[in-house]
């Protein structure tokens, strides 16, 4: 691996350690991080899965209740019935806090206090299928606004996970072999100039021993004068 | 307090305006109004905007750009013309974004 020039210095080492155990720790918090919100997301987007397919049956049967009702009337009056409408809706959102991401949770209100007021016409030049096909749609927005709340969910959570798992996969795969690798650099590279140190300190000190006693010298002068007996 | 929108094509979300949700026309073709309107819902006070697959179809690049943020709620319905599966391919995609493959629609393929 590429390293980074780093100094071989002490004050290094122990940076780099220091470093290290912090990123081990980052590393396992944001791993139990990313599985927690795997599992609740798993959950979460089963739920999303069940929703979405029980609210698009409802749909497409509302759409067929509608077109029913449209065959037996004129578009104008469709339009008329629905032009001005009786209900509103009032959405109020308070989030919760799953691993901290802040997820919404929907609660609403209507505008009259009876749900099923939503009827914004006279009753004189519609179709009662029409009314029925309004009630189908209105028994369905319960639903809806679970899906709107779950689907919201899932996609804020996937987000997280996608960032949390490529932090971690950047710590495990990238930052913390590059600091190992740094750290065994450095003491390999202090070790070497311990011993070369301490080679030289013994070198020096044979020198100064032979100049202060001159222990050669003498070991010349024995050995001749052994020869010469 | 926050409001719902419904946004598609008339036949599509006529009935969604008795309930009191509100709705917004329009047809695939306006397909830049329809992106400028949705930019501009999101803006102001709705939590929640229901698009049509059909008009999604046509304003992805604007609802992708909300996905990640936390307001508004941008949910795909069938409209009129019948059920494209787009709205179960964005909760999909949620899975393989999160997951790094699909686990949960696999079987159903």
């Amino acid at each position: 691996m590429a390293k980074k020039t780093v100094n071989p210095t002490r004050m290094e080492l122990t940076r780099l350690k220091k470093k290290l155990t912090t990123a081990r720790r980052g590393h396992k918090l944001l791993k139990d991080k990313r599985d927690e919100l795997m599992r609740q997301f798993l959950d979460m987007v089963r739920e999303n899965k069940a929703l979405r397919e029980r609210v698009e049956a409802g749909i497409t049967q509302s759409n067929k209740n509608f077109a029913l009702a449209r065959s037996a009337m004129s578009e104008e009056a469709v339009r008329v019935a629905f032009m001005t409408p009786k209900q509103e809706i009032q959405l109020g959102i308070d989030t919760r806090n799953v691993m901290s991401v802040e997820i919404p949770v929907f609660s609403y209100q209507t505008r009259t206090s009876d749900e099923n007021d939503i009827y914004s016409y006279g009753f004189a030049f519609t179709s009662s299928d029409l009314d029925d096909a309004v009630l189908s749609l209105s028994k369905l927005l319960p639903d809806m606004m679970h899906l709107a709340e779950s689907e919201k969910s899932c996609q804020l959570l996937a987000a997280e996970i996608e960032k949390t798992r490529r932090r971690v996969n950047a710590l495990e795969h990238v930052m913390i072999p590059e600091m190992e690798e740094n750290i065994k650099y450095i003491t390999m590279k202090l070790d070497e100039a311990e011993r070369s140190s301490q080679i030289r300190l013994m070198k020096v000190k044979d020198m100064m021993l032979e100049e202060a006693h001159h222990y050669k010298e003498k070991e010349e002068q024995r050995a001749k004068e052994q020869v010469e007996f | 307090m926050y409001k719902i929108a419904v946004m598609g094509d008339w036949d599509s979300i006529y009935g969604f305006s008795a309930l009191g949700l509100d709705t917004f026309r329009f047809t695939p073709e306006e397909s830049e109004e329809a992106g400028k309107t949705l930019r501009k819902l999101a803006e102001s006070d709705y939590a929640v905007i229901y698009v049509t697959e059909q008009l999604a179809d046509v304003i992805e690049n604007d609802i992708e750009r909300f996905r990640s943020q936390p307001k508004p709620a941008i949910i795909l319905i069938p409209g009129i013309s019948g059920n494209t599966g787009k709205g179960l391919a964005s909760v999909k995609k949620s899975v393989e974004q999160a997951v790094g493959s699909d686990i949960i629609f696999g079987g159903d393929k």
